[in-house]
């Protein structure tokens, strides 16, 4: 379970995701990206973030979620990490959202797949579930870079 | 840890380094006053900061080798072997206990009583016996001398160490010794002008400044654009100020090779006494500076070929003064600058590298077999010690020769992009040349677009940039069973597409005709060339390296990615991953070899062999030649008056290399009639020249005719009859001599190290 109790959320295909607000250096509009071919999948490209060269990774893909719809432009949650920031796309940003440990609860059984990895549990909120990240996790590629090289 | 125990630590340790060389140096000039004094204050120093700290045992040690050292400087001592290992040890002791400082705070258990008792033998030896040699059997004088050396300490450590005691002391020493005060004063001086600077905060500048060349990229595209004289003028002087700034940052980076080259006297020494051989090091352009990351990655080779020289390259005195040569052996190690690079290279007198000895250790060792070996040229052999595993050393010995060598020393010099070649020649020495790049954050790169998308090539890997017209396109790109081929000066050089390589989608691309032109860049990966071709060869520019993140790590085709001036990111291509994933290298290095033996046994000991490319040329005497078409790279035709000597050798000069030309009337010389002359002048006014090269070397064979390219199966008739002729085969069924490509070098070599210049005329 994540320490902190303070999460960032942000939307992806309507469903409410956060990851702890420590690891988040920054929130921005989206900045255009370089396509790496060969790249995994989840990987989108590399974007330059004021000189900074971070990777983005498609939250949508990561998370087994249907595809961005063509011309929407995802907005890039920047995390830090030991190997450089690297970006999240997701859809739309939300809230600073401060929750307890009553509202935390795993995830059902009968969530299966790899997304199981990334999911460390939901937060019940009045009007949604939270979905908990683990931001590292988040950020690998799930599968071994060129697994899936040609798309 | 306390602050003033780590400035000591950083002091002292720099310090030893110094000593370590001094050491050495004192051993070839023991005479020389200046090294013994400056030994002596280093030793001192340390002894004087150890007692402040309350180091004890550190300073007991430093105190029998200031003893020792004192009785030295008085004369009352003379060096010789046994003192300096003693005092080498001493520093070895100290190095230690430094590091358990470092560790622990403090100077460890051990108490080096042994050593300390070596130390004060040494003292006495030559004199009468001192009772109990302690600190106060040495000779009045050396004990008078000490405590007020002992006050002098601080003052001869760098001001930067604050409140130390007793310095009023340094106005005595100075008043007694006045050229020491001198020295002292003039090393405060200098030390006040530079400061010790975190190695991180260097990094991190140099990271700004790659920003700030990245902005000002961005700058002069957009004033390009503006033609505003208000923006054009700033944008200029940034550009000018963004260079210069670039520069001296770097600068900062830079240090002497002498950081590293300094440590080896002592090397050489240790490995020399334990193996009873005598060395001088000679070492030149020391001053030459690189990236501090590059010396750090290039010390472990370095010393490991250092060693290696004079552990297995130099003989012992007794061998030299029987092979003729003078007892001592010479290691010489110089470094310059060129092009760009920085290039080091160790040399020896030693006995070289016995390629028998790798041969048989090869074969034994099961990394070829015997037929293959008999097949590999001289340089091939040679080539063999960079594999894994191997190493000829017919003794193990605790300093080298465990089998973890010279793979290790490529893989080093490699993953900083550098190259090592090895020469050897027997009897004579061996020559290891080192080229490295001077740094690797900011480096010159063309910038290739393929598919609309822009990708970096680092300049090194370049050969050369081509583009290939439309209308011969047809003419030059041709394919061997489907596999691409560019017809370049007559060789064919595999061609690989980038958008294919990539797997572009062809969505972006612009349609191309069979006719449309084609731009190709000619890479060098590993000694194999081969062409890229992209769809626009666009500027060169400088570009920062930036790594990727590990999600792409896995990706050996990049190297990196950089940002463009339109603050774009583009991808840089790793030209040995791209030459991999496009099978280029796999199947040259690896297969090569295999092959190469297949073809050799194939024709040698079956008759009923596969069919083979022969080109077929008339030899001396009209005889008829032939060689498999695989090892000729191209046929040239050169003016005769183009020919060149050098050392009893024809050379000619070919595509901005010497070219070494070999005659076959002269190295098949058994059966040649006897009108032939080696050195007589060149009679017809052009030469046909069969270019032929194996992995680092090309030569040219001269031959008389070029007659025909034939496939045969080469059917054996008879061994072969005289040297540099494998054997004689029916081709197009007239009996054809198999020219031995290794075998003619081979003589060709022992023809030019003959005495006179013309020994290879032996009528």
């Amino acid at each position: 379970m994540e320490p902190s109790r303070q999460f960032c959320t942000f939307y992806l295909d309507n469903l409410m995701f956060g990851v702890s607000l420590e690891r988040v250096q920054e929130v921005i509009r989206y900045l255009e990206l370089t396509e790496i071919p060969l790249a995994p999948r989840v990987v989108s490209g590399l974007m330059n973030l004021r000189g900074q060269i971070v990777t983005g990774i498609d939250l949508r893909r990561r998370l087994d979620l249907p595809e961005r719809e063509e011309g929407k432009h995802p907005m890039n949650v920047v995390i830090r990490s030991t190997d450089g920031a690297v970006s999240l796309l997701v859809d739309d940003i939300g809230d600073v959202v401060e929750v307890t440990d009553e509202s935390f609860e795993r995830p059902p059984e009968t969530l299966q797949g790899k997304v199981r990895d990334v999911i460390v549990g939901v937060h019940k909120l009045d009007k949604q579930l939270l979905h908990v990240l683990d931001t590292d996790r988040a950020c690998e590629t799930a599968e071994p870079a060129g697994a899936d090289g040609a798309r | 840890m306390d602050d003033l125990i780590k400035e000591f630590l950083v002091e002292s340790n720099e310090n030893l380094d110094r000593l370590d060389s001094e050491l050495v140096k004192l051993e070839t000039d023991p005479s020389s006053h200046d090294l013994i004094s400056s030994i002596f204050r280093t030793i001192h120093t340390i002894k004087g900061s150890c007692g402040f700290l309350g180091f004890s045992k550190l300073e007991k040690v430093a105190h029998v080798g200031e003893s020792l050292l004192s009785r030295l400087r008085d004369g009352k001592l003379s060096l010789n072997l046994e003192i300096t290992s003693g005092l080498l040890s001493m520093v070895d002791a100290i190095r230690i206990m430094l590091g358990k400082i470092q560790e622990t705070d403090q100077d460890g258990e051990e108490t080096y009583q042994e050593l300390i008792e070596a130390l004060n033998r040494l003292q006495t030896v030559g004199q009468e016996p001192a009772p109990k040699s302690d600190a106060k059997s040495p000779a009045k004088e050396a004990t008078k001398a000490r405590p007020e050396e002992k006050a002098a300490a601080p003052a001869a450590e760098p001001p930067s160490k604050p409140g130390t005691p007793a310095a009023p002391a340094a106005t005595s020493e100075e008043s007694q010794s006045a050229p020491r005060g001198q020295e002292e004063s003039r090393a405060r001086s200098a030390a006040s002008e530079t400061i010790r600077v975190d190695v991180h905060l260097l990094d991190r500048l140099m990271n700004l400044v790659g920003e700030l060349v990245l902005t000002r990229n961005q700058i002069a595209q957009y004033s390009a654009r503006q033609s505003d004289p208000n923006l054009a003028s700033p944008a200029q002087q940034l550009n000018l100020l963004t260079s210069e700034l670039q520069g001296e940052v770097m600068k900062t980076r830079m240090q002497p090779i002498s950081n590293v080259f300094d440590k080896f006297p002592r090397v050489v020494r240790d490995v020399a006494t334990a193996r009873g051989k005598h060395v001088l090091v000679e070492m030149d352009g020391k001053e030459t500076e690189l990236d501090r990351s590059l010396l750090e990655a290039i010390k472990d080779p370095l010393t490991h070929i250092v060693r290696n020289s004079v552990d297995h390259g130099i003989e012992t005195p007794e061998q030299r003064a029987a092979a003729g040569k003078r007892p001592e052996g010479h290691l010489k190690l110089r470094a310059c600058h060129e092009g760009g690079q920085v290039l080091i290279e160790i040399t020896d007198d030693g006995a070289g590298i016995d390629t028998a000895r790798v041969k048989s250790k090869a074969i034994e060792r099961g990394v070829i077999t015997a037929q293959h070996a008999g097949r590999m040229s001289e340089q091939e052999l040679l080539n063999l010690v960079f594999l894994p595993g191997f190493s000829t050393a017919e003794k193990v010995t605790n300093l080298s020769g465990r089998g973890v060598g010279m793979d290790v020393v490529k893989t080093n010099i490699e993953r900083v992009n550098g190259t090592v070649d090895l020469q050897s020649f027997p009897g004579k020495g061996t020559a290891i040349k080192i080229k490295i790049p001077l740094t690797l954050a900011i480096i010159r790169a063309v910038i290739v677009q393929s598919r609309g998308l822009r990708f970096a090539i680092p300049q090194v890997n370049i050969q050369e940039l081509v583009r290939v017209d439309g209308e011969q396109v047809q003419a030059q790109i041709q394919s061997v069973h489907g596999v691409p081929v560019y017809r370049m000066r007559g060789q064919l050089l595999p061609l690989v597409y980038l958008s294919q390589e990539l797997k572009l989608s062809d969505g972006a691309a612009p349609q191309r005709g069979q006719n449309e032109a084609r731009n190709i860049v000619v890479l060098q990966a590993n000694d194999h060339l081969f062409g890229l071709v992209v769809d626009e060869i666009n500027d060169s520019e400088e570009i920062v390296v930036k790594p990727l993140g590990k999600q792409l790590r896995a990706l050996k085709i990049f190297a990196g990615a950089t940002i463009m001036g339109d603050g774009k990111v583009a991808l840089i291509l790793d030209v040995v991953g791209l030459a991999q994933n496009a099978g280029i290298l796999s199947e040259a290095s690896d297969r090569a070899l295999e092959e190469k033996s297949a073809e050799m046994l194939a024709k040698e000991e079956d008759g009923r062999g596969q069919k083979q490319t022969f080109l077929l040329f008339s030899g001396p005497d009209d005889g008829r030649m032939a060689l498999p078409l695989s090892l000729v790279a191209r046929l040239e035709e050169f003016s005769a008056k183009d020919v060149e000597k050098s050392g009893g050798e024809w050379v000619i000069q070919y595509r901005g290399k010497i070219l070494p030309l070999i005659r076959l009337e002269v190295v098949l010389e058994e059966r040649r009639t006897r009108r032939r002359h080696g050195n007589k002048a060149i009679e017809p006014s052009s030469l046909q020249v069969l270019v032929c090269h194996d992995e680092n070397r090309t030569i040219g064979i001269i031959v008389e005719q070029i007659l025909d390219i034939v496939e045969d199966r080469a059917e054996v008739k008879s061994p072969s009859t005289r040297e540099g002729v494998q054997c004689a085969v029916v081709i197009n069924d007239r009996v054809t001599e198999l020219i031995d490509i290794p075998a003619i070098q081979r003589i060709a070599e022992a023809n030019r190290t003959l005495s006179s210049e013309h020994a290879e005329v032996i009528d």
